[in-house]
């Protein structure tokens, strides 16, 4: 009967366990200046970067874990993790790039080598494992177009003005116990500047992976869109299975200027632990977006279907007027996973306008918690939000809940919120059995047709890759 | 030869005893409307025939070119032939029509061991079928019956029968909620699908669809049970002298 199968377990396989067996260059666990110190060394950094992540570490010290989100975790012993791991030889070019890498990345349907050959499709990819970028490719051709896309490191080696202006502008170091954190500790991550009136002739794309053993990931990501330019840029994420729990704590600051737009799109799937808890990456990650100038725009699109805690909200600051901010996010849960994500949009700017919409899908014991926070400023006359936030239940052991906030001192905003929860029906799925269709391809057609909204939003490649990756996911969820 | 032989078949929804020993045999070619008066039964028995999950079955067979199914999956029937166009289509956000359809039609196919039809073949087949049925070109893109008005409905069921070709086609109260157009509309997509092979089961409270499509076999179904078979002469009687003059034979 329909209602067994749907209660039958979820039990999507995790295809991106595998560990790459590879040398690395690993920290021993613990943090303290000397580590923060370590990696501003490793990392050839200049002395005001070290000053400024010894500033940060001093104020995180002084701040406590939030235990506010809808989460239930083991405490996190923060000197058990070892924050610095790379490949032991260093990397310069393609063809020094360790084979396991690259094979590693094939497995991930990423092979660099291929990136270049997608057809009418350009991508550039910067992969980032463990704590070290690998290989940017394109850099060349963006030149051309004056696009910086680099890592992190070379940026704050390379471009220190743009740095020092951008970094912790969007994020303050302190701005709460992770990114704090964070800012001490960042290894890696992407940088972007996209000039005056630039459209980015290519997708950026940016592949990060937690490898070795025992260790954080903390990547930091930084976007610049300058007057009038445009790019799209997307991030993916794994790790292999293992049984403890590992922290990843990200930081991306997203810069856009007046006329400007930064599309943004994540693929999230950590290594989510198993049915029981046991193993899986801890998520805690800041992600904001200034709109700095008039008419500018930023899109966030996110799919998170990995990671034991997901704690997560991409927000945009709508400073400038006419500016537009978009949140669109499936985050599924499954096994013990819970997530607790959603986005903040604060109006600044007059006649500003943001739309979200949000998808949470829970399965066997995934507890999905959408958190949600509108504000309008009092000089942001004229400004809208739309928040559509749905939630699919699959079986009877899940949960879905809905924190919504709303704070407006202008009273002609316009904020319309709009909450459904629903459960796959057994009507829908019995009228697409008697058409033939079998119970497993009946759910991901009822859970494509839920996620429809936010999928069409990512670009073409990764809309296939997202959708691949929730049917993997939900795999065996029912019959 | 029957298609499908339903004998002395027994169905529970919940704790009810519904069918009561029910016996019917649908032959090829044929059109059986199936008529009783409300609570007889006749939702129940297009249920168990298609695999329901509210239905159980407590006695019977039911037998389908030869083969008993009462075990058999709501999926593997549909693939085998038996076709239920459903009384209250439910409706699939998000879910694009065309696509459903096709995937519904490609399972089929592959069953079938034929080659699946690839997105432009299959949009032309969808596209004549959707002119002959008075449906606008906007069903190809719309999410599977979401929003569609009742006449719209139905029409789509009609259309997925038409994309499907089912062997044991059954329909639920087809003509409830439509208005003369639609109804002729439906009645003419059914017609065409007649070709001396396929047998028709029509559930119907009401005689006028009985007016478009001519059946073949009156059944009057009271209490769980088939209690008359005749032919299409019963019908005026029964407009007239409604069930309760019907006895058991």
């Amino acid at each position: 009967m329909a209602n067994e199968g749907l209660d039958k377990a979820v039990s999507g396989e995790y295809a991106l366990g595998f560990e790459i067996d590879i040398e690395t260059d690993t920290v021993p666990p613990g943090l303290d200046e000397n580590t923060i110190a370590f990696i501003s060394n490793k990392k050839e950094e200049p002395e005001w970067m070290l000053e400024l992540r010894l500033k940060a570490f001093k104020k995180w010290q002084t701040m406590t874990e939030p235990h506010w989100g809808k989460l239930d975790y083991e405490p996190i012993d923060y000197q058990a993790i070892s924050y610095y791991s790379a490949p032991k030889e260093g990397i310069d070019s393609l063809d020094e790039v360790d084979p396991k890498i690259l094979e590693a990345y094939e497995k991930l349907g990423i092979s660099l080598e291929e990136q270049k050959q997608l057809a009418g499709v350009k991508v550039a990819v910067d992969a980032v494992v463990d704590s070290v970028s690998v290989k940017t490719t394109y850099s060349e051709e963006l030149e051309k177009h004056g696009v910086i896309f680099c890592s992190i490191s070379e940026a704050i080696r390379d471009y220190p003005e743009l740095v020092k202006k951008y970094m912790f502008s969007v994020v303050p170091m302190a701005d709460n116990y992770f990114a704090a954190l964070n800012s001490a500790v960042f290894t890696d991550g992407t940088f972007v500047y996209i000039p005056k009136g630039v459209r980015c002739p290519m997708e950026l794309s940016t592949y990060f992976r937690i490898n070795a053993i025992n260790t954080g990931q903390f990547e930091r990501t930084l976007i610049i869109a300058d007057e009038g330019s445009h790019v799209s840029y997307n991030e993916g994420c794994s790790a292999p299975t293992r049984d403890e729990h590992q922290l990843h704590a990200a930081v991306v600051e997203l810069v856009i200027l007046k006329d400007a737009e930064i599309k943004y799109s994540t693929i999230q799937n950590w290594y989510p632990g198993d049915e029981t808890g046991k193993g899986g990456i801890y998520n805690f990650v800041t992600k904001r977006a200034i709109c700095q100038g008039d008419n500018s725009k930023v899109s966030w699109t996110q799919v998170e279907t990995g990671s034991a805690i997901t704690w997560k909200y991409p927000s945009c600051i709508l400073k400038g007027d006419n500016s537009v901010g978009e949140f669109y996010s499936v985050a599924v849960t499954t096994l013990a996973q819970q997530a607790d994500t959603g986005t903040k949009m604060i109006h600044l700017g007059k006649n500003t306008s943001s739309t979200i919409i949000s998808k949470g899908i829970s399965a066997m014991k995934g507890q999905n918690t959408y958190r949600g926070l509108v504000k309008i400023g009092a000089n942001a006359t004229g400004s809208r939000n739309y928040s559509e936030c749905d939630s699919l239940l699959i079986g009877s052991n899940c949960g879905a809940h809905t924190f919504p906030y709303l704070e407006s001192k202008d009273t002609q905003g316009q904020v319309e919120h709009e909450a459904t929860t629903s459960k796959i029906s057994d009507e829908q799925l019995f009228y697409l059995r008697q058409r033939g269709i079998n119970e497993e391809d009946a759910v991901s057609m009822i859970v494509h047709g839920f996620c429809k909204q936010v999928f069409s939003q990512l670009p073409m490649e990764y809309a296939v890759e997202a959708k691949a990756l929730l049917e993997l996911t939900l795999e065996g969820s029912v019959g | 030869m029957s298609i499908m032989k339903i004998e002395n078949l027994q169905a529970k929804i919940g704790n009810k005893q519904i069918l009561k020993g029910l016996n019917l045999e649908l032959e090829p070619g044929k059109v059986h409307a199936i008529m009783g008066p409300n609570g007889a039964g006749k939702s129940t028995l297009s249920k168990a025939l298609v695999g329901h999950y509210d239905v159980e079955l407590t006695g019977g067979n039911i037998m389908y070119k030869g083969k008993n199914i009462n075990e058999m999956e709501a999926e593997e029937r549909a693939l085998e032939g038996i076709f239920l166009s459903f009384q209250h289509p439910v409706e699939i956000p998000g879910v694009n029509n065309a696509y459903f359809l096709r995937t519904a039609l490609n399972a089929k196919r592959k069953h079938e061991g034929k080659e699946e039809l690839n997105a432009a073949e299959f949009l032309r087949l969808m596209k004549s079928h959707l002119e002959m049925l008075g449906m606008k070109s906007d069903m190809i893109s719309r999410s599977l019956n979401e929003g569609f008005s009742g006449g719209e409905k139905k029409r789509n069921e009609i259309l997925q029968m038409l994309i499907l070709e089912p062997e044991v086609i059954i329909l639920d109260e087809i003509d409830s909620g439509l208005d003369i157009d639609a109804l002729r509309a439906v009645s003419e997509g059914i017609n065409k699908m007649k070709d001396g092979k396929r047998s028709f089961l029509v559930i119907t409270h009401y005689s006028r669809i009985l007016d478009y499509i001519e059946p073949d076999y009156i059944h009057v179904l009271k209490d769980g049970k088939v209690i008359k078979t005749a032919g299409p002469e019963l019908v005026p009687y029964l407009e007239e002298h409604g069930y309760d003059g019907i006895e058991e034979e």
